[in-house]
């Protein structure tokens, strides 16, 4: 049953990327509230799906390799939505939505969450050091698309061209987008910082002073120092536009070795425990 | 049937100003006017739209066609022959469509902008109160305001900026989001100068800053902005101050170069800075717009952003035209089914009688009658005369619509001897008023 709605999830996810997608191909503008309609239910559905999920194969079954991606593009999602919110504007979409499609058609074609057998993994402790890091990362991804926007508006600005037609006229101005690239980041650092504490406070419990050895470990610390860096260069130096970018963008790559730093990590292996 | 409109008049296309400016009409010779066309032959009902682009005289023609030209050379005082190229004249469907251009703006000098529908909407009401527009013109006219509006939500016709002023403010917006409090800085206290503050402030910026080298005029205008004014030999060390800078001097060298603009930039923290230019030869180098979040719009930038603009609009145009063609075939056809509905209330009303009659004079040969009866008695007869109008009157309207119904008209008028002098249609008595009115302000 949560695999039935996570699909159905998909399919309203779909259809909000198809509607986005001929929107721009279209030349309207960018896309407007209405790819909501489509969005908002399925992000529902999608958190259902959850739900289920934890409730029929326990919470461990959280970590599969799938259902995390189905958890990050929930969250990814949410924090998109919030953001609409906030500063009534979709074109982050132009990003987060195939995302967010991506995240949930892998989860969905994936077959059921395989049963953990190790004691950790069910413990709430762990729930919230992976949702924490998620939300972290969610946040951090949607300051780095505001960056991307940022500089797709930057570069009309510049060129004089793309102003009044086409895709990329209706973006929000520049000091909104700079304004949501900041926030974003300011929002998720704490998530991201309380959620490696947790898990540092996990691991040692678990496996011992060992553990700082691990691939992964050593990339999410990486991944939070550079975070702190990012902020640091906009607190000192009112850094944005291109330098800011190129810097989220690292910090993206970072976080997207983090993730795949799975395959190699003794501790945070999905299947095998 | 077809549709009664003449329309003759001059555009800024058709005629040079001094020939617009001829014919225009004071507010306080219009009704004259109105009252003269009124009583040409063939006239039943008139209005006039006079505006500094436009002259045009609406008309609802009685039989056949009014000539108005000579009232247009009358009061042009030039021969009718002079005239006659600057003139035109639409009837019928084209009247219609005009109409409906001129309103959603399709036929102004910037294609797009309201004033038009404003002005058109006061003639109407002068020439209702003046009793000039009446059933037909006013079926037109209200039609003809919808039409815009719905050109107005269905198309971008009027949404873009086509001036250099709200082409800057356009732009500021993009940068800096909300414009308020904001500080715009002024650079040369000249007319344009003036101008684009005059727009800017309309659209709620801050704080004022205004330099000049003869520093009277600076605070001339700062006192008119409520802003400070700066000694010109202030101005770099001042600037950074603003997050808008618009620049017109008389130099001929660029005063800001591409230095100033890194030591703006770091002296702000890297915040954005938009620069207007609008001076010849630029104030600003080109090449500031290479410093990273320093934006530099010169006056051919701006002209091109408003070119892109206009040609927006021309695009949107071509779509509103697609919506009139349309609207131009239902208002026809709105207009028909008016002219059937007399003929088709006449019949109702004919039958209903003769069905009352009926029961009555049934109702002595029946006796006392249970309401059941009643009832079954009253169902019985009016679903025969439904049945026996359904026909006529379902072809009476398709006949509207393709425009036959005349004869049509005719025959069943005949048929059903309907009364043809009394009933025939409230069209030709709302006429007759109409002509009543007109002698009484004749008299």
């Amino acid at each position: 049953m949560p695999l039935f709605w996570l699909r159905v999830a998909v399919a309203f996810y779909g259809a909000g990327l198809a509607y986005a997608l001929i929107a721009l191909l279209l030349r309207r503008e960018a896309f407007s509230a209405r790819v909501l309609a489509v969005l908002a239910p399925g992000w529902v559905l999608h958190g259902v799906a959850l739900v289920e999920t934890i409730a029929m194969f326990g919470r461990g079954s959280l970590f599969s390799m799938h259902q995390s991606e189905s958890l990050l593009g929930w969250l990814l999602m949410g924090v998109f939505l919030a953001m609409y919110l906030r500063y009534k504007t979709t074109s982050p979409g132009l990003f987060v939505i195939p995302a967010v499609f991506l995240l949930g058609l892998m989860a969905a074609l994936g077959q059921a969450p395989p049963h953990f057998s190790s004691p950790i993994t069910r413990n709430w402790w762990i729930v919230a050091h992976v949702t924490l890091i998620f939300l972290g990362y969610a946040a951090l991804f949607l300051s780095f698309v505001s960056s991307l926007l940022y500089l797709l508006q930057e570069r009309s600005l510049k060129s004089k061209r793309g102003l009044v037609s086409g895709a990329l006229s209706r973006l929000p101005s520049l000091q909104t987008i700079d304004d949501m690239g900041y926030k974003t980041l300011l929002i998720g650092f704490p998530f991201i910082t309380v959620g490696l504490i947790m898990g540092s406070v996990l691991a040692e419990s678990n496996f011992g002073a060992d553990y700082f050895r691990d691939p992964k470990i050593l990339l999410s610390v990486i991944v939070w120092i550079i975070y702190m860096g990012l902020l640091y260069s906009r607190w000192n130096s009112g850094w944005r536009g291109r330098k800011a970018a190129y810097f989220a963008s690292f910090a993206f790559v970072a976080a997207v070795c983090a993730w795949a730093a799975n395959f190699v990590s003794g501790v945070h292996r999905y299947i095998g425990q | 049937m077809k549709m009664p409109y003449i329309l003759v008049g001059l555009n800024h296309r058709s005629a040079p100003v001094e020939l617009r400016e001829r014919l225009s009409f004071p507010a306080e010779e219009m009704a004259g006017a109105l009252l003269e066309l009124q009583a040409l032959p063939h006239v039943s009902e008139a209005m006039i739209l006079s505006t500094c682009n436009r002259v045009e005289v609406l008309a609802c023609a009685n039989g056949s066609a009014p000539d108005l030209l000579p009232f247009f050379s009358a009061r042009a005082q030039l021969p009718a022959q002079q005239l006659r190229s600057h003139l035109y004249e639409w009837r019928g469907d084209d009247a219609v469509r005009h109409m409906f251009r001129v309103a959603s703006s399709l036929d102004s000098l910037v294609v797009g902008e309201s004033q038009i529908l404003g002005q058109l909407k006061e003639a109407y009401a002068f020439g209702r109160a003046q009793g000039g527009v009446q059933s037909y013109l006013d079926a037109l006219l209200n039609r003809a305001f919808s039409v815009a509006k719905r050109v107005r939500s269905e198309t971008a016709v009027g949404s873009s900026s086509v001036s250099i002023a709200s082409v800057a403010v356009e732009l500021a917006r993009k940068i800096f989001g909300s414009l308020e409090g904001r500080t715009v800085y002024v650079v040369g206290a000249g007319k344009m100068n003036e101008l684009a503050m005059q727009h800017l402030r309309a659209s709620g910026v801050g704080a004022a800053i205004i330099t000049n080298r003869t520093f009277e005029r600076a605070q001339r205008l700062a006192e008119r902005f409520e802003g400070t004014a700066v000694p010109f030999d202030r101005l770099y060390e001042t600037v950074p101050q603003a997050d808008i800078v618009i620049t017109s001097t008389g130099a001929q060298q660029p005063i800001f170069l591409r230095e100033h603009g890194e030591a703006f930039m770091q002296a702000r923290r890297n915040r954005p800075m938009f620069f207007i230019d609008i001076a010849v030869p630029r104030d600003v180098a080109p090449e500031m717009n290479k410093i990273e979040g320093l934006f530099v719009y010169d006056i051919d930038d701006l002209q091109q952003v408003i070119a892109a603009n206009r040609a927006g609009r021309t695009r949107e145009a071509q779509q509103a035209e697609a919506i009139i063609s349309s609207e131009v075939v239902r208002f026809r056809e709105h207009l028909c089914e008016l002219d059937v509905a007399p003929t088709i209330v006449s019949l109702q009303d004919s039958m209903e009688m003769l069905r009352q009659a009926e029961i009555e004079r049934a109702r002595g040969k029946l006796g006392p009658l249970t309401s059941e009866q009643e009832q079954a008695l009253e169902a019985l007869t009016r679903g025969i005369v439904n049945k026996v109008l359904h026909t006529p009157i379902t072809a009476l309207k398709s006949a509207a619509k393709t425009q036959k119904s005349e004869s049509l008209v005719e025959v069943v008028e005949h048929l059903f001897n309907l009364n043809l002098h009394a009933n025939l249609s409230g069209r030709r008595e709302r006429k007759a008023a109409g002509e009543a009115r007109k002698d009484s302000a004749k008299a």
